[in-house]
């Protein structure tokens, strides 16, 4: 019964992935276009390959490391000084770490639905991982250029809240299940303050493709941008030309997508899906070795994936906050590719740093009190937000 | 109402996150040990607590009541510790000396050999009690406190330093010293028998 309902739901989203990959082999273009004008003359499939690869390598790479600043950073904030002892400043621990959760066994519960539990780790990772699939690094180069990117990357995202109700309910313990489900409710409200807010920035840029909102968002813009709508800065850019400050409601905008974001992470003060003092570790109390790894993984890979998106959306994407001064171009010199990959990888890396930030400071919020938080306030909020962004496009643009 | 709230929330929220601000860039600091009777004690309200032991550790007084040592030279063996511990954790076993065998460092004579001063520190209770009853102040308290052992019975610590073979050869020397005592006092009452037979 649990199993036919789940096959469906699974059949359904994978329905709904398949219909928008059919515009991958159309679109690997950007990259594509990349690669010609750097003169390398590749296959296209084993670009494609290659590109997964890197993606893949990435975010581990990426969980690594933000493994290792979280528990620095937790440490730091109470006082503590965290890993100390592997290598220099315990900076080899969480390869230690990871080294030990590969040899580890994998424990099946005796009752859990063996299908079920074998398959949630790789459905929560993939969701993650192929949303990296449609962001812009820089300019000119993405993995795949969507025109409908947005929808794409927030589509795929809420596969995930399928995976971990499939690590709940696989698993046949109360409080994986318990966790699952709390998640999927804490998920699937807080898709609607996150999607509204993205749509008032996307309704700033008129374009669901992430490529061409970065790319309206500093000097290269083909369109004319204004700061606080009145001071045109297509040829300045910097911070000026950032969504934020094109239309300042975004701010707001941009502060309940992170609220948001920070919930779908399931992340503290949201984190009552994993909920340690409750539910043991919520949906992934039965996983061991590297399926564990996997579902850590994720989550700290969509930690960056739901900065990015916030970055690329509101933040100006790739391009740099220095503006051009007269003579001092500032914003020309920091422009570029390898510019481009600088501009992201640090402004995610300080949104990520906040969410760190956040997480150890703020206390978990109660079921009722998210749920009040969610559509008693972000909601409407967000809704106030696209309505500004309505009437700013057709009085103030 | 919803908006009052929202505001107390966000303003409260960023008091917190201020906090653990400070506290994250106060990790350049490392808190130093300040004497309790200080007037400043707890005045330190930032910097790193992480004490990384064993490679730093916490000062302790000299007189610290951790380990027990016994000083085997200045023991006249007279078990007053063995009889006030009350956990019993300290097992001696003397042998008389056939005559006085040297002297403590305080001048008192000794007369026993110690063939055994076992302290068991897994059952000691550090009420040093044996260091207050002890007429030669021979066991005392360190300021030793890590002894961590993998075997549980490393933490009999053996006093005595007499070989079970040397504790054999003073047995038997005491043994023959008694049985010729008692061969000259049998003599010495043969020969007063003989003298009221007479």
């Amino acid at each position: 019964m649990g199993l036919k309902n789940f096959t469906f739901f699974v059949l359904r989203g994978f329905y709904h992935l398949t219909f928008i990959s059919q515009n991958f082999g159309k679109n690997s273009g950007v990259f594509f276009k990349f690669a010609v004008t750097t003169k390398i003359k590749l296959n296209l499939y084993i670009i494609n390959v290659l590109i997964g690869g890197l993606l893949f390598s990435f975010t581990a790479l990426f969980a690594l490391f933000a493994v290792y600043a979280e528990r620095k950073v937790s440490a730091f904030i109470q006082d503590r000084l965290g890993p100390m002892e592997t290598g220099k400043w315990g900076s080899l621990q969480t390869f230690a770490d990871i080294l030990k959760m590969l040899q580890k066994e994998l424990i099946v519960p005796h009752v859990a639905d063996k299908l079920l539990f074998a398959a949630a780790p790789l459905v929560i990772f993939l969701s993650v991982y192929m949303g990296f699939a449609a962001l812009p690094w820089a300019e000119d180069v993405a993995p795949v250029s969507l025109n409908i990117g947005v929808f794409y990357v927030f589509a795929i995202i809420s596969v995930e809240s399928l995976g971990i109700l499939m690590a709940g309910w696989g698993s046949n313990n109360k409080y994986s299940l318990l966790g699952g489900l709390r998640s999927v409710a804490q998920v699937v409200s807080y898709e609607i303050p996150a999607g509204i807010a993205l749509i008032s920035s996307v309704m700033i840029a008129q374009s669901l493709d992430l490529h061409v909102i970065g790319l309206r968002q500093g000097v290269a813009s083909v369109e004319a941008i204004k700061f606080l709508g009145i001071w045109d800065v297509s040829k300045t850019g910097g911070v000026f030309a950032w969504h934020i400050f094109q239309a300042p409601h975004l701010i707001i905008a941009y502060i309940i997508y992170f609220i948001a974001s920070l919930a779908e992470c399931n992340r503290a003060p949201f984190d009552i899906p994993e909920a340690e003092s409750e539910l043991v570790a919520g949906f992934h109390t039965e996983y061991t070795g590297l399926r564990f790894a996997f579902i850590f993984l994720a989550e700290y890979s969509m930690m960056f994936l739901v900065g990015m998106l916030g970055v690329i959306l509101f933040l100006g994407g790739w391009n740099t906050p220095l503006p051009n001064i007269g003579s001092v171009r500032l914003a020309d010199w920091t422009s570029g590719i390898g510019w481009g990959f600088f501009w992201t990888l640090s402004k995610v890396l300080l949104v990520v740093g906040i969410q760190m930030w956040m997480r150890w400071t703020l206390p978990r919020l109660r079921m009722d009190q998210l749920m009040n938080l969610c559509w008693k306030v972000l909601t409407p909020l967000a809704f106030l937000c696209m309505l500004v962004s309505g009437l700013w496009r057709l009085m103030v643009m | 109402m919803i908006i009052k709230k929202t505001i107390r929330a966000l303003s409260t929220a960023w008091k917190g996150l201020s906090l653990t601000l400070k506290h994250f860039f106060a990790v350049k600091k490392r808190r130093k040990s300040v004497d309790i009777k200080s007037d400043n004690y707890f005045e330190q309200k930032e910097g790193v607590v992480t004490v990384q032991y064993p490679k730093e550790k916490i000062p302790i007084p000299e007189v610290g009541r951790y380990q027990l040592h016994v000083e085997i030279d200045d023991c006249i063996v007279c078990d007053l510790c063995a009889k006030i511990c009350p956990v019993d954790c300290i097992e001696i076993e003397s042998i008389k000396a056939t005559g006085p065998i040297g002297q403590t460092s305080d001048g008192s004579t000794k007369r026993l050999y110690a063939a055994k001063f076992d302290i068991d520190m897994s059952k000691c209770l550090y009420c040093g009690l044996c260091t207050v009853v002890c007429p030669t102040e021979c066991i005392t308290m360190t300021n030793q406190y890590d002894r961590t052992v993998f075997n549980i019975t490393d933490l009999t610590y053996k006093f005595s330093d007499m070989t079970p073979s040397e504790a054999e050869e003073k047995r038997k020397e005491l043994a023959k010293q008694q049985a010729e005592k008692q061969a000259a006092k049998e003599a010495a009452a043969r020969s007063a028998d003989q003298k009221k037979q007479e």
